[in-house]
């Protein structure tokens, strides 16, 4: 615990750090950081854009219980796909909704463009600090004191899904560290299976790797941002994955095609190292393996190590030139943390609660059918209590992601190493932060 | 000149008997070779699109992807009803909006678009030539590249995300102008207007009476093309619109596209979707063909 604290202060310094540097483009106007944060007078309606299936009937769910606050809801393809662009062009026009759903890793971004106005103030929001999960709140604070730019939504804390059946069948024990997971991954090889593919386009799995590893891929030093692609620690993730690349030991298939679902759907891939929301991927891709697949925390680097990454999970975030905070704040801590709300959220949207109390709903208690009956929320309750709170995202994600995922590609096909991925990323990342004017180490 | 003209065509004529007659055999059977090739090219697509909307979820990486299932029919019936009331049916409001916005955009715009071309071609007045190199330059610009200027524009007068921010930039085709100039200049006769104009018809009467109809092919085929250009535009709603209410069908299709990762029931109502979506093309296409091909062919000759 004592070095989980020494994390978090160290996370603390550095986002406030990172939080000095994006105030240099912040407007003058912007209201200090105590106070002003008063309801309005008489009725309000706001807007609210998100693309989770189903969110329109949490809103409406809010609508019946709030006649004065009345939340438009609004809607788009996923951040990535259109939607964060739209913000910001709808920033730049000065017409943003009131609040936007926004990725953790998008988050810096907005901050860095000053895409977001600090809610700290208004009622509630900074009493609300506990009731989420610890990472999730430096994720939308930032470490900056008396900030919070957003509330967390859901998360996708890691875990490892696998076939109980087939690693029983081949006297094959369960891995709890990565050198174990090495190991059975040639077992199985031998077996003419593989363990798992390397997925070329899920750089943010990557990132939660690395994440699992202590490692960063950013930080900032109170004036510069500091690219970390290929610290010592993202490095070794890199090297441990490519060696399986190398011996042929993982698949190259895409994940979430056709073929990687009939992979899992036929036992000719036996793991997957996945987030929390993965537990549907795998219900729909697969239907032929019911009751043969459990849940296990991931390896760990270290034998009896407790550490998690996380994959996805987004905010919701009051937009930069929105006329009614206070309201809009309301609704953002209602959306969630309410029972109600997170309950339906997560029967329409798959989303799994960045609030304390959301992993106790009946639906993350429950037995799940399909897991052989396993309660498998308790394990990645569990994780998401491992997962390392000091996770930093950079401001141009977007496109570390693409060259990275190029590099991937390239390694996959044998024509380089994860290494080389990460080191091309890092240039093409530090020459995107400049063309920016965002300042940066090199 | 009788004498020396009848041996060579006669000439001609013999070694044509041969010559062009195995050519043609040849020719034809590489033509219909190539085009065998490219109809299979672009028919398979279509043909998987239709394959794929008869299966059940689970069936989708469990059956051979360009055949059907014994039970096809029955899936096709029951995937197309899940999806007309999925979320309330909003998929059928979708294809309304596109039909809407494609249907009434095309056909106003085609009829701003002849009005303009005929006046170009008919009326004498200052800046005629300017005015029409200033449209036909406008053919050159892309359509994406000016979706962003657009909501900059239509956030000024509080217009985006309404159903006028998608419809009043379909009115506008530089093409249409440029093809009814053309098609006007050649098929409506001057002295026909003349005419009309000693009868004591009004310009406008005159143009609506004779105008369009001298000029319907070239109008049918403005129309279908403005129809699928609107009915394909995808960035300017993604940019504009925000209330899925008012999505095109392409748009609505896209986003749910992007949020399968939470929703897996999704997937199977993209590809069922995709594939209803682009029946009405097939039904504007079959039922306007005629005109289509002549009209096209008249403009560029002429």
């Amino acid at each position: 615990m004592k070095s989980t604290f020494k994390r978090t202060a160290t996370a603390a310094a550095l986002v406030s750090a990172l939080a000095l540097a994006g105030c240099t483009a912040t407007s003058a106007e912007e209201p200090a950081a105590s106070g002003e944060c008063a309801p309005s007078d008489g009725p309000v309606t706001l807007t609210f854009t998100s693309w989770v299936p189903g969110m329109d009937q949490v809103v409406a769910l809010w609508n019946e219980q709030n006649p004065d606050i009345q939340v438009e809801f609004q809607t788009g393809p996923s951040g990535n796909s259109g939607t964060y662009q739209n913000f910001f062009n709808e920033i730049a026009a000065g017409n943003a909704a009131d609040l936007g759903q926004i990725e953790y890793d998008a988050l810096p971004n907005f901050r860095v463009q000053d895409g977001l106005e600090n809610i700290a103030a208004c009622a509630g929001v900074a009493e609300a600090s506990d009731d989420f999960v610890e990472w999730t709140w430096s994720q939308v604070t930032f470490g900056e004191a008396d900030a919070v730019y957003a509330i967390p939504q859901d998360s996708g804390p890691i875990a490892m899904y696998y076939r109980a059946d087939l690693f029983e069948q081949a006297g094959i024990a369960v891995p709890t560290t990565w050198e174990e997971y090495r190991a059975a991954a040639e077992q199985i090889a031998a077996q003419g299976a593989f363990i798992t593919n390397f997925p070329k386009t899920d750089v943010n799995w990557f990132a939660g790797m690395v994440w699992q590893n202590d490692g960063q891929w950013f930080a900032n030093d109170g004036e510069n941002w500091d690219v970390q692609l290929t610290s010592d620690k993202s490095v070794e993730v890199a090297d441990y994955w490519q060696a399986m690349i190398d011996d042929g030991l993982v698949s190259a298939l895409p994940s979430f095609s056709d073929e990687w679902n009939a992979s899992f759907n036929t036992g000719a891939q036996w793991t997957w190292i996945s987030a929390v929301w993965g537990a549907g991927t795998i219900r729909s891709g697969a239907p032929d393996t019911a009751g043969n697949w459990r849940v296990a925390p991931m390896p760990q680097w270290e034998a009896g190590g407790e550490a998690a990454g996380n994959w996805g999970g987004s905010s919701t975030a009051v937009l930069k030139g929105s006329d009614h905070p206070y309201e809009a704040a309301q609704f953002a801590l209602w959306l969630n943390s309410d029972p109600e709300a997170l309950a339906l959220a997560n029967e329409l949207g798959g989303l799994y609660p960045a609030s304390k109390a959301g992993a106790t709903l009946p639906v993350f208690t429950a037995d799940q059918e399909f897991y052989g009956g396993q309660k498998i929320y308790e394990v990645f309750a569990q994780a998401s209590e491992w997962v390392i709170p000091n996770f930093i995202w950079g401001p141009t994600m977007t496109q570390t992601y693409t060259d990275v995922s190029d590099g991937f590609g390239t390694a996959l096909s044998g024509g380089g190493t994860l290494l080389d991925a990460l080191t091309a990323g890092q240039q093409s990342t530090i020459d995107a932060l400049k063309a920016q004017s965002i300042p940066v180490k090199e | 000149m009788t004498t020396t003209q009848s041996p060579t065509a006669h000439t001609r004529s013999t070694s044509s008997r041969k010559g062009p007659m195995r050519e043609n055999v040849l020719s034809r059977s590489a033509a219909m070779l190539i085009m065998g090739v490219f109809t299979i090219y672009f028919l398979t697509p279509i043909w998987w699109l239709l394959v794929s909307s008869t299966k059940r979820r689970d069936q989708f990486t469990s059956t051979a992807p360009l055949w059907f299932t014994p039970d096809s029919f029955v899936a096709f019936f029951d995937n197309i009803g899940r999806l007309f009331t999925y979320n309330d049916g909003i998929f059928g409001q979708w294809i309304l909006n596109s039909v809407l916005y494609s249907g009434v955009g095309a056909l106003l715009g085609t009829l701003f678009a002849a009005m303009c071309g005929y006046a170009l071609a008919k009326y004498r007045f200052r800046g005629r030539e300017v005015i029409f190199n200033v449209v036909l330059s406008g053919v050159l610009v892309p359509a994406t590249a000016l979706a962003l200027p657009l909501f900059l524009i239509f956030s000024q007068i509080g217009l985006t995300n309404t159903y006028w921010a998608v419809f009043l930039p379909s009115l506008v085709s530089p093409f249409g102008v440029y093809l009814s100039r053309i098609f006007a200049a050649a098929s409506v006769p001057d002295e026909l207007i003349e005419a009309a104009r000693l009868d004591g018809s009004g310009e406008v009467r005159t143009f609506f009476v004779l105008g369009v109809r001298l000029m319907s092919p070239a109008l049918v085929t403005i129309f279908l093309f403005q129809f699928v250009l609107i009915w394909n535009n995808f960035f300017l709603p993604l940019i504009m619109l925000r209330d899925q209410a008012l999505f095109p069908v392409t748009l609505g299709l896209f986003a749910w596209n992007s949020s399968i990762g939470q929703n897996p029931d999704l997937r199977l109502f993209v590809i069922v979707g995709a594939f209803v979506s682009i029946v009405p093309l097939i039904i504007a296409f079959l039922s306007l063909q005629r005109f289509w091909s002549s009209g096209l062919a008249a403009g560029s000759v002429k």
